[in-house]
């Protein structure tokens, strides 16, 4: 592990905060949430003390504050008032910041916030306490108990930059505690290296605290070090000097023994003063002996961790490793299909294998959406306030997951969607009322599985949108001729087009103007579509599809001239045969009629320059953007094929019509159409062939 | 003119293109291939219009033909694909070239070593890093960095 200490501890505080944040929100729906208070006060807690060992000490200091709010909260003394909430939450956004540009940042933001934090502390233990508050206070304290820690720190501690001596002021801050240092792994003077740690330390510690609360302690470097904690039971409140010994492991009964027969022993003192006879003696050895082996029976070794945390590269070479595994195994299948059949079932067999294997690691690098979903409870609380309007928010599906580098891109999408939802659809509480609906807004955020794709809906009940003002603004931006047939879905994708509808408002999306085709390119960036849905005074729905993975994905194989080429299959709708006649039609003009409707439809040997001669019976994929339909004519349909996704190079960047490359079964290398791009590159070259 | 371009001796591996005799630092060559299909990428620079599949990974395909304006006669049995590894704007990339024939690994002392005469060359000075002579014949060291630097389309460095 060479992770930088500091930034294994951003990410723990990220996390920290997340729960931190979560806590303040429940607390606020239900303030006497003791759970809820208790969880804030432990986040708060663990950032002020890992803050300090890894040199945050501004936000230490900071956080040290508000762990004292919280600990009123905790004891009764202060009462979590919506007031206090809030400031909590802008405090986080100050931890935040803190955090990110060092102590230097908005030192008056800081101070300023601490001066209301103190100056509603001291109104909230003014006031005649709540009763509901004093109930808290009467929370019995928990019992004590006492725990031998040994820990023993990785040699290289110090250059990670963690200071021993905060870990043990921790453990001091739970409770009272003796602490003996081991020094026996300190090697003479001439081995040691000066920056290493050698020491190891026991600690007795009585503490209320549970046992959890000391693996907190150790939390940023307890994955390598050896960390023992033993619960000291209090039967035995006045042991046998042996006794400890042995139950610390320093040393094996049989060793206790074999020392204690050596001494002039009690027994055989008194056995040889004649008090007791050999018999007893040898009986209360055994008694002795086999209490001891109970006693030592429940030690044994620590659970293991249900949970690693590992870096996101590593989980990134495996995919490549297992890509790798899928397309030779793709080759052996085929060299396999002309062999025996002893090497036909070996094959089948490696086949399901490494598809077991592909599913798996895939399955590592999922993350539920709820953690995504999570974030937006604060944003709209915080929109909700800022503009005036009452709006909750629901959530569904959160347990649906979705490979995490999805997660993380789908972040700023989300929240222009959630923004604009609350901001434009929405209408004011007195307008809801005058039309029939409830005072309060609702937006819903959903997660479902969709084969092997995601979908994840926003939906509000604000006011919709409006269509015939999209097509009276797409007609004046001269998108569309007068009178053109457009379906209301059809219609709607036009809020994705750059540029659209900013200048006056148009409807519930509108002033998204700037946003929506950011939005819409950044889900196309994931390889997934974007899909809208409306009615009038009732609310919109947008609806993202996204694939489960960025890795692999099905793609359907083509020949393009001697060419081969992948077109992923989520974007493919059908494929029809391309009729003698509407080949020879398309001379002047390239629409296909499918069924009544009339889709456009672009050579690919003409936008790839092929050279061969194009053949008689050609194909048409007929694929969606989302915004269009659009035909695809390609000389052969060859199936479908588990596509593993590997990037250009730098040096096809400015190749837009594909996306990525894959190796196929015997070896050559396809590439992978950039359906949307390519649609798009074939927009440009219409006027271009209709000039010439 | 005997200006002297380097104090150490030079590892390089010698190629042909079009009877010319190149050299590439021995240090960012990792592989040589027999010739292997290569798959085109429409619409790309033609100068690196292939890809091809390097033991399951896709590398770009580069034929500095084009960069030196030669002419491009099909494969032979001596063909190779030499893989390399060049720095394109601080990242480190793999590709492959084409060599219509691949000679040995050398050393070239450093007396063997001048500087890029101004005049008498056809090509672009920054493709060439420096000359070697070799007993009565010349060897073109090429700075491979620069050469895959400059978009011909463009006409100046792409950084």
């Amino acid at each position: 592990m060479t992770s930088d200490p500091t930034q294994v501890f951003r990410q723990e505080a990220q996390d920290l905060f997340e729960q931190l944040e979560a806590a303040l929100l429940d607390l606020e729906r239900t303030p006497e949430d003791r759970d809820s208070i208790d969880t804030a006060f432990r986040a708060l807690h663990t950032i002020k003390g890992s803050g300090a060992m890894f040199g945050f000490d501004a936000l230490a200091r900071f956080a040290h504050h508000l762990e004292t709010a919280f600990d009123g909260v905790r004891n009764g003394k202060v009462v979590a008032s919506p007031g206090l909430i809030s400031l909590t939450l802008a405090a986080i956004d100050h931890m935040r910041n803190l955090m990110e540009s060092g102590p230097a940042a908005s030192q008056d933001a800081g101070d300023r916030l601490i001066e209301r934090l103190e100056a509603m502390m001291g109104d909230s233990v003014a006031l005649p306490v709540d009763r509901k508050a004093v109930r808290l206070a009467q929370v019995p304290a928990r019992d004590t108990a006492t725990y031998r820690i040994r820990f023993r720190l990785p040699a290289d501690v110090l250059e990670r930059g963690v200071n021993p001596l905060l870990l043990l002021d921790e453990l001091r801050g739970l409770g009272p505690c003796a602490v003996v240092a081991l020094t026996e792994m300190v090697p003479p003077l001439e081995e040691m290296k000066p920056g290493s740690c050698h020491i190891g330390w026991d600690v007795v510690l009585t503490t209320p605290a549970p046992r959890s609360a000391i693996d907190d302690v150790f939390i940023f470097v307890i994955d390598d070090m050896d960390l023992q904690v033993d619960l000291v039971t209090n039967e035995a409140p006045d042991p046998r000097l042996g006794e400890i010994l042995v139950n610390r492991g320093d040393v094996a009964p049989e060793q206790l023994a074999t020392a204690l027969e050596q001494q002039k022993q009690i027994g055989d003192l008194l056995v040889s003063r004649g008090d007791i006879s050999d018999d007893k003696l040898k009986s209360a050895l055994a008694e002795q002996k086999h209490l001891r082996q109970v006693a030592a029976e429940p030690k044994g070794q620590g659970g293991a961790s249900e949970s690693i945390r590992i870096q996101a590269q590593h989980l990134d070479e495996l995919m490549d490793r297992v890509g790798e595994l899928v397309i030779a195994q793709a080759r052996l299948k085929q060299l396999a299909s002309t062999g025996d059949s002893h090497l036909k079932s070996v094959t089948e067999e490696i086949e399901r294998l490494s598809n077991e294997l592909r599913d798996t690691t895939m399955g590592i690098r999922m993350v539920p959406i709820g953690s995504l979903f999570g974030r937006f409870r604060r944003l709209v609380r915080d929109l909700s306030e800022e503009l005036g309007k009452t709006i909750t928010l629901g959530t569904s599906g959160e347990e649906t997951e979705l490979d995490k580098t999805v997660i993380e891109r789908l972040n700023d999408p989300m929240v222009h969607l959630v923004r604009n939802a609350i901001d434009h659809g929405i209408e004011a509480p007195d307008k809801r009322e005058a039309m029939g609906k409830a005072r309060e807004g609702h937006v819903h955020l959903s997660a479902v599985h969709s084969g092997a794709q995601v979908l994840i809906t926003i939906r509000d009940d604000g006011r919709g949108l409006d269509v015939a003002a999209i097509r009276a603004r797409a007609e004046e931006q001269g998108l569309i001729t007068p009178g053109t047939k457009l379906s209301d879905g059809e219609l709607y994708q036009f809020i994705f087009h750059p540029g659209f509808s900013t200048a006056r408002e148009v409807s519930s999306l509108s002033g998204r103007g700037v946003g929506m085709d950011v939005v819409k390119r950044a889900i196309e960036g994931l390889r997934g579509l974007v899909e809208v849905g409306s009615t009038p005074g009732r609310g919109t729905e947008v609806t993202l599809r996204l694939p489960l993975t960025l890795a692999i994905i099905d793609g359907l194989l083509v020949r393009v001239g001697t060419g081969r080429y992948i077109i992923p299959l989520a974007a493919v709708e059908e494929c029809v045969e391309l009729s003698e006649a509407d080949d020879l039609r398309s001379k002047g003009r390239s629409f296909l009629n499918l069924r009544g409707a009339l889709v456009p439809f672009l050579r690919l040997r003409e936008m790839f320059h092929t050279r061969a001669a194009a053949e008689d019976f050609q194909k048409v994929v007929i694929v969606s953007t989302g915004e269009m339909r659009v035909g695809l004519v390609v000389d052969q349909v060859i199936g479908d094929h588990q596509t593993v996704i590997k990037s250009l190079s730098k040096l096809h960047a400015d190749v837009e019509s594909f996306s990525g490359a894959t190796i196929l079964g015997d070896g050559t290398v396809a590439l992978i159409l950039d359906v949307p791009h390519l649609v798009e590159a074939g927009q440009r070259r219409e006027p271009c062939l209709a000039a010439s | 003119m005997n200006a002297i371009v380097s104090t150490t001796a030079l590892e390089v591996l010698t190629l042909s293109l079009q009877g010319e005799v190149f050299a590439l630092p021995a240090g960012i060559v990792s592989e040589i291939l027999d010739f292997v299909p290569i798959t085109e990428v429409p619409n790309a620079q033609p100068f690196v219009g292939g890809l091809i599949n390097v033991r399951g990974k896709v590398v770009p395909f580069a034929d500095l033909r084009f960069k030196f304006g030669m002419d491009r006669p099909e494969a032979t049995l001596d063909t190779r694909i030499v893989v390399i590894e060049v720095n394109l704007g601080g990242e480190p990339t793999i590709v492959g070239i084409l060599a219509e024939k691949v000679y040995e690994v050398t050393i070239v002392a450093p007396s063997a070593l001048e500087e890029t005469p101004r005049i008498g060359m056809r090509w672009r000075s920054e493709f060439i890093r420096c000359i070697g002579k070799r007993e009565n014949d010349f060897v073109i060291i090429l700075d491979i960095d620069n050469v895959f630097a400059f978009d011909d389309r463009a006409g100046q460095p792409e950084r």
